[in-house]
C-alpha cells in the first residue's frame, strides 16, 4: 500500500510491517498503526510514521547506539500486553525532540517505544527509574551535566 | 471528584479487582499499597504527564533541522 510520510514523501509499504499500538501513544491515542523506516541509509535515525496520518512522524534511534549503558525492565502488564514471548524479539526505540538548534536535541529515555517484533504489536512504556528522564540530550554539552 | 479519608492500613477498592492502600503516613509523605490486575499499567502522573508532553514536542520536528541533525551523525 502506500502512504504519505511526514518527511520521506510518498512511499510503499507492505501492510505486514505495519506496527500496532493497540492504545494508541500518549497525546495521540487515536494512532494505532504506524511503520518504522529508516530516514537514510547513511544515519542511525528512524522515521515512526503514522500510516493514517501523514503529518505525524516521530524521529526514533535505537537508544544502544547513543547510550549504551541503557537499561530497561519490561514490566508484566507490558510482557502481557504485547504478549512477548522471549527477549530476542523485543525492539526498543526512543523517541527524539528535535531542538532548535539541533545540537540541543534530547531522547527521552523515560517513555521508550517497546516492539514485539515477532506479531508487530507496540507501546510506548513509561520507566520507573529515576536515573532516566523525558529529555536526555544526544550530544555532549559544552556546559553543565547530560540528562 | 470523590473524596474518601482513610487512616494507615486502610484501603479503598476500585471496581472488584483494584485495591489501595495506604501504607505508612510519614510528615507530607503518604505511601500507597497498589494491588491491580497485571495488565493495568500503574504509574506516576507526572511522569505520564511528561511523557505527553514531550510526544507533542517531538512530533513537531522540522525536516530542516532533522536533516541538520543527521548529516552530524553519519553511521559509523
Amino acid at each position: 500500500m502506500k502512504i504519505q510520510t511526514r518527511y520521506l514523501g510518498d512511499i510503499e509499504i507492505q501492510s505486514e510491517k505495519i506496527i500496532h499500538f493497540e492504545n494508541g501513544i500518549p497525546s495521540f491515542l487515536d494512532e494505532k498503526k504506524f511503520i518504522l523506516l529508516p530516514f537514510d541509509e547513511s544515519t542511525p535515525f528512524y522515521i515512526l510514521q503514522s500510516v493514517t496520518t501523514p503529518e505525524l512522524g516521530f524521529v526514533v534511534i535505537s537508544p544502544f547506539d547513543f547510550f549504551p549503558d541503557y537499561q530497561v525492565d519490561l514490566n508484566d502488564s507490558t510482557i502481557e500486553a504485547l504478549k512477548i514471548e522471549k527477549e530476542a524479539d523485543v525492539a526498543l526505540f526512543v523517541i527524539l525532540t528535535v531542538q532548535e538548534p539541533f545540537t540541543e536535541t534530547t531522547a527521552n529515555l523515560q517513555g521508550p517505544v517497546v516492539i514485539n517484533t515477532k506479531n508487530q504489536q507496540a507501546k510506548q512504556i513509561s520507566v520507573n527509574d529515576q536515573h532516566y528522564c523525558t529529555k536526555h540530550h544526544l550530544m555532549p554539552q559544552a556546559v553543565g551535566k547530560e540528562g | 471528584m470523590l473524596v474518601l479519608s482513610r487512616k494507615k492500613d486502610q484501603s479503598i477498592m476500585i471496581g472488584e479487582d483494584i485495591e489501595i492502600t495506604v501504607i505508612a503516613i510519614e510528615g507530607e509523605q503518604i505511601k500507597l499499597g497498589i494491588k491491580a490486575p497485571r495488565s493495568i499499567d500503574i504509574q506516576r502522573k507526572e511522569i505520564f504527564l511528561a511523557i505527553q508532553e514531550e510526544n507533542k514536542k517531538a512530533a513537531t520536528t522540522s525536516i530542516d533541522l532533522l536533516k541538520q541533525l543527521t548529516m552530524t551523525f553519519p553511521k559509523g
